[in-house]
């Protein structure tokens, strides 16, 4: 594709601070279901199905929705930590989905990532401080053995970890502290944009919110770019400057996080806004809750037309005919992808 | 003194493990009345399962009641047999889990699950169990009843099975539902969906409920008094609508203002319990929560205080019961 391989080169060299950090484009991540002796592939899970989302350098941006949604998956394709099937990511202009391994790997010290539990898939025979220094050395970021561990303790204090630390094994650490460690592995590499997929969600009530300000407090001064990925809409409404709400592969909305809270446009925000319990019984039981009907629609055999339809309130034939794009409902900056929005 | 559905006195649990004993109950005493809903609220470790595994008599081989009373209409079960408590089980006291899939059996149907316990305690046979099941599936909105009591549980969604679950532990019409984080595992859309059920049976029935959380949105929204653990302790106690418009206790406090909520407006950073929830098998000395707390006192590291009535219901500090009200209190944490 020539004429794209030019325009990839032109928004490359014109990437001015100002412009989107990362613009998805048509994202697409399908997974084979396979079956039967041989394998043989009987369907897709369309786990991210056609995405565009767009994350402004320095904000948070929120992505929501329930368990199986595709959410982590569209976080970890853009990191292209899962290989997309299709579509475009473009980071600072260029479109990593067509980039060679070493410029692949150059792009990748600019990104990070935090996971829901950091330890899961580490070595527990490795030292934090090893655990945390590595990725200075896949980067050749420390010269020396003494530059990486002062590196190492300097990362230590900036999560408020003592640097006395660096020589315990993991397992000596509380889930919070354990954060605290992958907080600091992903700042290691100096990034510009992290995915922090369900950073909080397996920690104790107490815990997250040391977590949740270790997070913007960093952001602050880093000027780092988030996306913020979880299924707790209050947590994600309360560091999001911009939030996107998916259902089965598709993000439904996007907008600011106060106003998605104040008039969501999508039948299905607002459902999940309203399934939200507040910690306050007097406004709790005067709430009204939507109870949707039945279970998640599955992502291998999706509903024609709108994906929502089937536990849709305000669902008509035509939702079955076609499926409404994102920008169905657009209000300034705010997009909705419903042929009936809540208005 | 009227008589409770349900009492608890000076209750203590220990757990023996390789590493020591932990007294994962510490002297928990409340109760429940017929008809409502209590919720027990606390972090991981506070000892809010092991109360109500102590209650249904379902403690892991490492678990012993120590001491104390449990009196479940009137009688009291620490001294019962197994089969007695069996029996109990069965048919007055029901208790659902946080993970449905693997409280259902992979191997059975699950109306047959579903209509066992009437077939064990009420004595009825597998025909009329089944059609038991399907008049339960449809009690807590399970659709296409008569189609899925032939169903195995892993075509079950998550939200289904936690139906069938409650549909199993209510065949028999219990007095006490004892539910266990039981939307901590579904997604909130689901979570809505089975506390709206909660709900309309515990209305409907006059089914009494003990629901452990560690959610306080779900507390706010369905219990008519909390009790807060901490440490295998009860913390603070009283109607939900106290607890939560005045907690007496900094843990409780604390708790409420470093969640954040959906319904507020501001950005303000959250306000933050400092360290980690306690090591059980090295508690400090005085208060347990001590360590953590932006109130405590010179008093609070020597002695522990007691469950004593605050403003109204029952808190266990030094702080508060001398007076001081946390709320109106200068910018702590």
């Amino acid at each position: 594709m020539p004429a794209e391989a030019v325009a990839s080169g032109l928004s490359a060299s014109t990437w001015s601070a100002a412009d989107p950090l990362v613009e998805v484009r048509r994202l697409t991540t399908w997974f084979p279901v396979r079956s039967g002796v041989l394998a043989r592939t009987v369907g897709q899970v369309r786990a991210v199905d056609g995405v565009d989302l767009t994350i402004r350098q320095g904000e948070t941006l929120g992505l929501v929705g329930e368990s199986g949604c595709g959410k982590s998956t569209l976080g970890r394709s853009i990191l292209r930590l899962i290989e997309p099937t299709s579509g475009e990511v473009r980071f600072k202009g260029q479109d990593m989905l067509r980039m060679g391994p070493a410029a692949m790997r150059r792009m990748r010290r600019d990104m990070a990532m935090i996971f829901q539990d950091p330890f899961g898939s580490l070595d527990p025979r490795q030292t934090v401080g090893d655990i945390v220094g590595e990725p200075l050395e896949i980067h050749h970021l420390a010269r020396t053995r003494r530059q990486r561990q002062e590196r190492v303790r300097e990362l230590f204090d900036l999560v408020g970890l003592a640097p006395s630390f660096v020589d315990r094994y993991p397992h000596e650490f509380s889930g919070g502290q354990r954060q605290r460690v992958g907080i600091a592995r992903a700042l290691a590499v100096d990034p510009t944009f992290i995915v922090c997929d369900e950073p909080v969600s397996a920690l104790d009530v107490s815990i997250q919110a040391q977590i949740i300000n270790l997070l913007e407090r960093l952001q602050e001064k880093f000027n780092l770019t988030y996306l913020f990925i979880a299924h707790d809409l209050s947590v994600v409404k309360h560091i999001s400057d911009r939030i996107a709400v998916m259902y089965v592969g598709k993000v439904v909305e996007v907008s600011g996080a106060r106003e998605l809270y104040q008039s969501p446009q999508h039948p299905y925000t607002a459902s999940l806004l309203s399934a939200i319990p507040i910690p306050d019984p007097t406004v709790e039981r005067g709430r009204e809750r939507i109870i949707l009907k039945g279970d998640v629609a599955s992502p291998v055999n999706p509903p024609s037309g709108c994906r929502f339809r089937t536990r849709c309130f305000k669902a008509q034939p035509q939702c079955a005919e076609s499926e409404p794009p994102l920008d169905t409902v657009r209000l300034g900056d705010h997009l909705a992808a419903c042929y009936f929005p809540l208005g | 003194m009227s008589l409770h559905l349900l009492e608890l006195e000076d209750v203590h649990t220990k757990l023996t493990l390789k590493t020591g004993v932990v007294r994962a109950v510490d002297g928990v005493s409340f109760h429940v009345d017929a008809g409502e809903t209590l919720g027990i609220v606390g972090e991981s470790g506070s000892g809010k399962s092991m109360t109500a595994l102590s209650i249904m008599r379902l403690l892991p081989r490492s678990g012993r009641i120590d001491s104390g009373a449990i009196r479940f209409k009137g009688r009291e079960l620490t001294g019962l047999s197994e089969d007695e408590m069996e029996e109990i089980r069965g048919t007055e006291m029901a208790m659902i889990f946080q993970d449905p899939m693997t409280s259902l059996n992979p191997v059975y149907r699950t109306g047959w699950q579903v209509g066992e316990p009437l077939q064990i305690h009420r004595g009825i046979d597998v025909r009329a169990a089944l059609a038991a099941a399907i008049a339960m599936f449809k009690k807590v909105g399970i659709p296409e009843a008569e189609k899925r009591v032939a169903q195995y549980p892993h075509v079950f969604s998550g939200g289904m099975s936690q139906r069938a679950m409650i549909a199993m532990g209510l065949t028999t019409s219990p007095s006490l539902l004892i539910a266990d984080e039981p939307t901590t595992a579904l997604d909130v859309t689901i979570q809505a969906q089975i506390l709206d059920l909660l709900r309309t049976l515990n209305r409907d029935s006059g089914m009494a409920t003990i629901l452990i959380t560690h959610n306080l949105g779900v507390v706010a929204g369905i219990c008519d008094r909390v009790i807060v653990m901490y440490a295998g302790r009860v913390v603070e106690q009283g109607r939900t609508e106290d607890v939560f418009a005045h907690p007496e206790h900094p843990y409780t406090w604390s708790l409420l203002h470093s969640i954040p909520r959906l319904d507020a407006d501001d950005r303000e950073p959250l306000k933050v319990i400092e360290g980690s929830p306690p090591d059980m098998m090295g508690l400090p000395s005085g208060c347990k929560f001590q360590p953590r707390c932006p109130f405590a006192v010179e008093r609070c590291a020597k002695d522990e205080p007691e469950l004593r009535d605050v403003r109204g219901h029952l808190a266990r500090c030094w702080v508060t019961q001398a007076g001081t009200s946390l709320n109106g209190s200068v910018d702590a944490g």
